[in-house]
This record gives structure tokens, sequence and C-alpha cells, in this order.
């Protein structure tokens, strides 16, 4: 098995059109007509070769519910994005609310050898919102957590969102708040506005999620503590976080892709599929968020892959599971919303889906870019491609994805992780392979 | 398509001549005679039976109508059919003698369904039928009484029936798909 | 018709074609033999997973008449209530050779999901899902509207030049919103007056008029008032206080019974809490239809039986 490869005739970002060597685990050469002795060439000619991509909210749903996802198949659907990195939401079973379970997902992850899987810890112990976790102890794991979230429920009790925010600080950590007013969204199926006043499904109010953001913004402003708000969804959001970063706060924010691209319209067809919380907004709502994507107000792109079972989608709107499958999709729908559109370019997007989920998680191993020495991760990307996206194209085990049938731009031809080939011609390499690429390199590191 | 003229205006008018004298013949008279036309062609025809029969006799005569498409039996195998309503003279059928008038007569079909609705109307003491085309092909035991007029056709044909208070002009024609 | 699942895709003229199918088959249940053998050999379900026995034997009447074998699948005391879920029992009723399928449900959009979801042939008829839409009770209503302004002669009509006004909990109401669709595509004007809490956020798009106040829109002389029934349950989510200050702000007393023009036409979709959003006497006056709207209720989902499983199911 090589660990030389040769992507030849690829645009940067920024339109330099270069090769690239990978070799030993890293990008070794940069440079137009290299050559290297024994190594595998991929032909990027006409492809855009992007930094890995680094997603910070995925659920991998392993341990718990395996018949959802587990971290090797949540990692396959990830390379198959395009993606080198994730970061593992907390709530699994048991959740991720001590150093064993963090550690376990970490391990996992490096066995699977897809991705490299950063564990995210809960902020308080089972989610349940009372009693905070035992945030230190993640921190100084093996898996050197940083980012700390109950998402699925959101951190409402305003004291332990302030201790939260403040016992963080003691090791550069992060808070990642699911903004949703419990109270506000008691039952809720779908955006509250002229659409669910005609299906007659509850509303999820903007208000219960701006309020929370609001709140926390000023929280952390008040301990001089760091915040990352979670998949930010409507326009009200982005003037409170505008507002927030005028001032100072040290706020992060993110948008999902699919907040990026559907809108609450698609509810009519009571199609489970288009469920997820936060919901499908208004149109005007996914302007906002493009815009505020675009002028760095929202920093980055997150996927919030949340992967279920067919049941759970395949049933009436009020029973069906929230959530969407993302990952593979990612790129794509990037491309369609905002790079289609002009707002952003691929050094943009190189910002948004790499480098800076890679800063506000705190990991260093990825998010450098494409520079000679940084860790090989790498993703091909043919952007004039177009595709009916369909359930060929999904690699993790949910196929509850709104895409399926939508015509999409661009194909990941190739993901690379650490140097070694996850993805190459599009497809996806044996899990065998992958692992003992994995193996040999934790190996040489030892 | 070519369209052959088989009944003209005069002929249909002295066909239902004919036929309303030789129901108050074999009636003995107009008492007890309920004309129920089938829609839509049907009613327009009983109406002008009942018409000719009150000049005949003198005593003014109404004709009903009855609807039978909630007892067809080849519902499925049409587009959805509208109904048409169901007028049933004030003085009810029990005890009467029912003329059915419908304009085209063929598998029997039709009739086999007017049976059934009379029955859960009430009970007659008899039904009888005129049509003013028999075509023939018929599918069930069932043969007119009184007829304007036997026109053997081919079952690729089409009996196309036109009356003036709907076509604009009384006018009977075989219409056969060209070759 | 290939399923009727709500009044919002009903243009007028297939409303104004039920509705004249529906008289037809009013006509048929004025005569000693009721019943029709129209859908002889055709197999209705009942598949109710809400609680409502005026609504299902209304249907089951109606099936009846028209010779369909009726099935009912109550949810409750059933595998449906074991967790057996909605694709699971729709498969086991296509197995069964189920023609149509009457559902009421609690969540909004199942009778929708089971039309397209690919799960069961059979036409789809929806007896009431969330807070979304009940369109053959709409039906029903504007059958009756009809019925009292046109008479004899109602066949053919719309409601053109009515004024309908609807009062109550029209945020949760299915009643409601199949009526605000279905008598607005007939050309009547609707007027909808509730507590603020208990109208939709963004009614912008509905073609009503909004009011909180019930004697304005009553001073306002309209053709029919149509009472909501409103569940106690609301105070507890303060919706309003209480139920006499709803009563007296909301409800059709004595006074404002007295108040309306001899002619107005009272509704109400019932099961009634009379005393609460209407007064006995409102209630049994001659100006309410209540029991013309059950009676008209079995002619109505006769018509929708009717118009779902004869014909073509191609077409």
């Amino acid at each position: 098995m090589t660990n030389t490869y040769l992507i030849s005739g690829a645009a940067l970002p920024d339109g330099t059109r270069t090769d690239i060597v990978l070799r030993d685990g890293v990008l070794a050469e940069l440079g137009t007509g290299l050559s290297a002795a024994g190594a595998q060439r991929i032909d990027a000619d006409g492809l855009v070769a992007l930094p890995g991509l680094v997603d910070l909210h995925t659920h991998l749903r392993e341990p718990g519910y395996e018949q959802s996802e587990t971290v090797l198949t949540g990692t396959q659907a990830a390379a198959a994005g395009g993606f080198t990195a994730v970061f593992a939401m907390a709530n699994t079973s048991p959740v991720a609310d001590t150093a064993g379970v963090v550690e376990q997902e970490l391990s996992l992850g490096e066995q699977a050898g897809y991705a490299t899987v950063q564990p995210i810890g809960a902020v308080t112990v089972g989610l349940a919102g009372e009693q905070l976790a035992e945030l230190g102890a993640m921190a100084s794991s093996r898996a050197r957590v940083r980012v700390f979230s109950d998402d699925g429920a959101c951190v409402w009790d305003p004291v332990l969102m302030r201790r939260a925010l403040e016992y963080v600080k003691s090791f550069d950590g992060v808070i990642a708040q699911h903004a949703q007013e419990p109270r506000l969204t008691v039952g809720a199926q779908m955006n509250e506005g002229a659409v669910s006043g005609e299906l007659g499904l509850t509303g999820w109010p903007a208000v219960a999620e701006e309020s929370i953001i609001a709140r926390d913004v000023l929280l952390a402003e008040h301990v001089g503590s760091s915040l990352h708000i979670c998949h930010v969804s409507t326009a009200g959001s982005v003037d409170v976080l505008r507002w927030a970063k005028a001032r100072g706060i040290r706020v992060t924010a993110e948008v999902t892709p699919h907040h990026l691209l559907l809108d609450e319209e698609l509810v009519r067809s009571f199609d489970a599929r288009y469920k997820v919380n936060p919901p499908l907004r208004r149109r005007e709502d996914v302007l906002a968020l493009r815009e505020a994507l675009a002028d760095g107000t929202i920093d980055i792109v997150a996927t919030d892959h949340a992967p279920h079972p067919v049941e759970n989608k395949d049933c009436e709107w009020d029973a069906a599971a929230n959530g969407m499958v993302g990952l593979e999709s990612a790129l794509s729908v990037v491309h369609a919303s905002v790079v289609q559109t002009g707002q952003l370019n691929w050094t943009d997007v190189a910002r948004v889906l790499s480098s800076e989920p890679a800063r506000i998680g705190r990991i260093t191993s990825h998010g450098q870019g494409l520079v000679v020495g940084a860790p090989g991760h790498v993703t091909v990307y043919d952007p004039s491609a177009s595709r009916a996206f369909g359930t060929a194209d999904l690699a993790g085990k949910g196929v509850n994805s709104p895409y399926l049938g939508r015509t999409l731009p661009g194909r990941v031809i190739a993901t690379f992780h650490s140097g070694f080939a996850t993805v190459l011609d599009g497809q996806l390499r044996p899990a065998d392979e992958v692992a003992g690429s994995a193996e040999q390199r934790m190996a040489a590191r030892v | 398509m070519s369209a052959r003229v088989v009944l003209q205006q005069a002929d249909i008018a002295r066909a239902l001549t004919r036929i309303s004298h030789e129901i108050l013949e074999s009636n003995r008279g107009a008492d007890d005679l309920v004309l129920l036309g089938i829609p839509t062609r049907g009613v327009l025809l009983a109406d002008r039976i009942a018409g000719i029969i009150s000049e005949i006799t003198g005593t003014p005569m109404e004709a009903g109508s009855l609807d039978v498409t909630m007892y067809r039996d080849d519902l499925a195998k049409h587009p959805t059919r509208t109904p048409a309503p169901t007028r049933i003279p004030a003085s009810g059928i029990d005890g009467k003698t029912v003329i059915l008038v419908d304009d085209v007569l063929y598998s029997g079909r039709t009739i086999r369904a007017a049976l059934d609705a009379i029955n859960d109307i009430g009970r007659p003491r008899a039904v009888r039928l005129a049509a003013l085309v028999d075509r023939g092909h018929r599918e069930l035991p069932i043969r007119p009484d009184y007829v304007g007029k036997n026109l053997p056709s081919a079952q690729t044909e089409r009996i196309n029936v036109r009356l003036a208070e709907l076509d604009g002009a009384d006018l009977v024609s075989i219409d056969s798909a060209a070759s | 018709m290939r399923h009727l699942l709500s009044t919002r895709d009903l243009d007028q003229e297939s409303a104004v074609r039920l509705l004249d199918v529906a008289e037809d088959m009013a006509d048929t249940q004025q005569r000693e033999v009721k019943k029709l053998p129209t859908l002889r050999g055709k197999t209705v379900v009942n598949l109710f997973f809400e609680d409502s026995t005026r609504t299902r034997i209304s249907f089951e009447a109606a099936s009846k008449r028209l010779s369909a074998d009726v099935i009912n699948f109550s949810a409750k005391g059933s595998s449906v209530s074991k967790g057996e879920s909605l694709k699971d029992t729709a498969q086991t009723l296509q197995a069964m050779g189920a023609d149509a399928v009457v559902i009421r449900h609690p969540a909004s959009g199942a009778p929708q999901t089971l039309a397209t979801s690919g799960w069961i042939d059979a036409g789809i008829l929806n007896a009431g899902d969330g807070t979304h839409e009940h369109p053959t009770q709409a039906l029903l209503d504007a059958f009756t509207i009809r019925k009292r302004v046109h008479g004899i002669a109602s066949r053919g009509r719309n409601l053109d030049g009515l004024s309908v006004t609807i009062v109550g909990d029209i945020l949760h109401s299915r009643v409601a919103r199949s009526n605000v669709w279905l008598l607005t595509t007939l050309g009547a004007t609707v007027t909808l007056v509730a507590p603020p809490t208990l109208v939709p956020v963004d009614t912008r798009a509905w073609p009503v008029t909004i009011s909180y106040d019930l004697d304005e829109a009553l001073a306002a002389g309209p053709d029919v008032v149509m009472m909501l029934r409103i569940q106690g349950e609301r105070m507890r989510d303060a919706f309003f206080p209480n139920s006499r200050e709803y009563s007296r702000r909301w409800g059709l007393d004595d006074g404002r019974l007295h108040r309306l023009d001899p002619t107005t036409i009272v509704m109400h979709p019932g099961p009634m809490n009379r005393g609460l959003e209407i007064s006995a006497a409102a209630a049994d006056s001659p100006m309410s239809t209540v029991r013309e709207q059950v009676t008209n209720g079995v002619s109505v989902r006769m018509a929708a039986l009717y118009l779902l499983l004869s014909g073509d199911r191609e077409n």
C-alpha cells in the first residue's frame, strides 16, 4: 500500500494551479511539475483542492444508538463528504459526560481511520440540565475535550450556563449552546409563522432561539468567557450576533447547510425528511443566514449530521424524529447556496469548513490549510460536476437526507486523512484498508 | 368519422306520437300511468310523450325522471359519473304503471339499473319500457314495449341522438369510425 | 377524486359538484329504502386514532347506505396503541384489500402522509387530522348553509354574497381551517373572531378578516355565525383566564342571540359546551342548524365516498 500521493494540476482555493505531494502523512511538497517516486497519481485537472473539511457538529450515535450510526459509518459518511475531522456530539447513551466515554469515542475514531473524531463533552450530567458534568476530567483526558455542549437540549438554567461558561475558562474551553427556550417550544413541530398556521403544526418561534442567544452573549460578556452558538437559524439571531460581535463579545456561531438552502415551504409536503431542530425557517431567514456567513457574523458551517433509522422518518410528522444526515451533501449544499450565488469563494469555503471550525474547536492537527509541512488532510472536489443526489451518494447508515432526488452541484473526488486516501475516484476506500493505514500511523507515532 | 342521418325531426315526432298512442292503447287510457325518463335525453323524451298524451286525453300529465347512476354495474369502468336528480311525480309509483323512457336501448344494463332504482322507490303494478331507438346487442333478457325505430348497428358504431332542448335540433345519426 | 385530504386544494367547481352529489344523496335519504347498491363489494375502513363517535358513525352510516363493507379500526385497544406504526397499519389494510380509508388522526398531515407514502393504494379520506383540516365537516357546513339559503334551488349554487363569522379557538381548530378555505372558495366572505391568543401568529395569507370583538362582528350582521367548541384545558395553558371570562367575551349567550337578525344561521360543529361557547337557547333556537348539520353530514360523506370510490381509479 502506497503512502505517497501525487495530486496533479489541482486548483488551490485561491485559484493557483499546483501539484501536491502527500508523503508519510504530511503535505510534503507544493508546486508545478512535481514528481514523486512510487506515488499514486491523482489527476486533478479542473478540480479544486481544499484543506480537509472539519465538522464541528456531528452526531455519530455510538455508543448507544448503533442502529442509527456508528463511529465507523459516521466517519465513512464524513470521508465521502470530504471531511477529515468531526466533532462528535455528546448525546450518546451513555452520554459523553465522563472521561471514560469521550476516550472510548476517540479510540473508536482512531481505529476506524476515516476521520479524526474529536469528542464533545456534555455540559451537564446526562444532558439533564441540572448538574455540571466533569468538564475538567474530560478536558484533561486523552480526548482533550475543549468543546462542551448539551446539544439536543438547551442549557436553559441561566445560573448553570453562567457557571459552565466560567468554569471552562481554566482550560480555554468553549460552551456550544443549543439555543432553544424550552417553554416556548413545547411540542413544537416546525417554524412558527404563516405555514405552521395553515398546516396546524405547533410552532417553534424564532424568539425561542433569539432570546437564549441574547441572554448567553450577555452572560459570556459578563464572565469574560467564550460561547459558541450551534445551528443559528433565524434572521433575528443574526442581528443579535452582529450586535454581540460589534461589542467585542467572544461569541462564534455556526449555520447548517440545510438552513442555507431549504425553507419551511417544504413542510407542506408533510415529508418527515424535512423535520429538523431548529426547524427550516422562512426564505428571508435563509437569505439572512447566507449574508451573515458571507460577512463573518456567522463563522462556520457545521452539518448537524443526524442519522435516524428509516422507521423514525417513515411515519406521520408529529411522530418523526428531528434531524437530517448532512455530511455527504454538505460541500455541495454550501456550493449551491453560497458559492454559486457569488457570496463565498473557495478560500471562504476553506475558512468556514476547515480552518475556523478547527480553531473554534481548539484542535491544531486540522485546519492548517494547504501548506507544506501541514498534516496531509486534503479534499479534492469537482466543482463542475452536477448530480441527482441519491441514496448511492450516502455513505453512513442514515438515509434521512432532504436532498434525495434534488440536483446538487459538485462532487468529492478524493479525500485524504493524515496522508491516506479515504476516498478515491469518488469511491470510499474499503474499511480494512483505511483501518490498516490508521494502524500503521498509530504505530509510527509510538 | 362519418355520420349517417337515420331520423329527421319529423321522423322523431312521428315516432313519439305513435309511441304515445300505443301506450294509451295498451294501458287503456292515461289513468295510473307514470312516465319516468332516464337522464339525460330520456327525460326530454318522457316530457314530450307526456305532452302528447296530455293533448290526446285533454288531461295534463307530468313526467318524472329516474337517475340510475347509483345503480349502475359499470361505475368502476368509466370516469366518475355525476348523478342527475330523480324526480318522482307527487302521486308516487305504488300500484301505478311506470313507463321507463330512454333514448337508445343497447345492452340493457341501464334498464337493469333502472329496475333496481324503481324497486327502492316503491312497488309499481307494472313497469314498461319505451325507447326512441333500439340498436340491438342486448346483454340481458330485456326487451322494449314501445320502440320508435329499430336500428340494427355494428358495435363499433355510435348512435347519436340529438334533441332540440339540449342540442339545438332533433336528429338521430349513426357515427362510424372512419376505417 | 383520488383522495379528499383538505379543502384548500378544492376548486369551486369540484366543491359545488360534491355538494350537488350530496343533494342527490340527501334525496335518497328521504325514502323508505335509504340504501343504495352503488359501492357494493367495496371495503371502507374507518381508521380512527382519536375517539370521535359522532364522526365515525356518520361515516359508517354513509358507507353502509352506499352498500360498502365497513371495517372499524379504532386505535384504542388495538395493536396501534402497542406501538404499531402508521405504516404497518396501512400495509395491513392494503393487504386486506381496503378500497378507501377514512382516517382520523391526532397528527396534522397524517392523511397526506398516508396518501403520498405508497404504503397503500386506497383512496384516503381525511376525517380530521390534528389541528390541520376536517374537510367533510366544512363541506357539510357549506351544504347546510346553501340549503338554508337556497332551499330546493341549491343545486349548482355557490355561496356568493354570504358573510360567515367563525368564533372561537381558531388556532387549534381544523374545522375553522377547512371552513376558511372552502367557504371563501365558494364565494363567501369570512370573519374570524377569537381571543388574540387563539389566532395563529401569521394569518396574513388567509382570505379572512380577523376581529377580537364578538359584539362588533355580530353588529355587522353576518348571514352565518359559526361557534367552535372551546376546550377547557386551554385555560390551563393561559390562552384565556377562565371559562367565565371566555363565555362573557366570546360566547354566543342569550343577549347576543337576541340581538341577531332572526334570519341569521347559527351553526356549531358539535359536540357543544352549552353555557360556554353557546347558550342553550342559541343551540335550540330555530336559527340553529345543529341537527341539520348532523343529518347533512351523512349525505355529504356519501357524496365524498361516491366520488372517491366510483369511477376508474386511474383518473
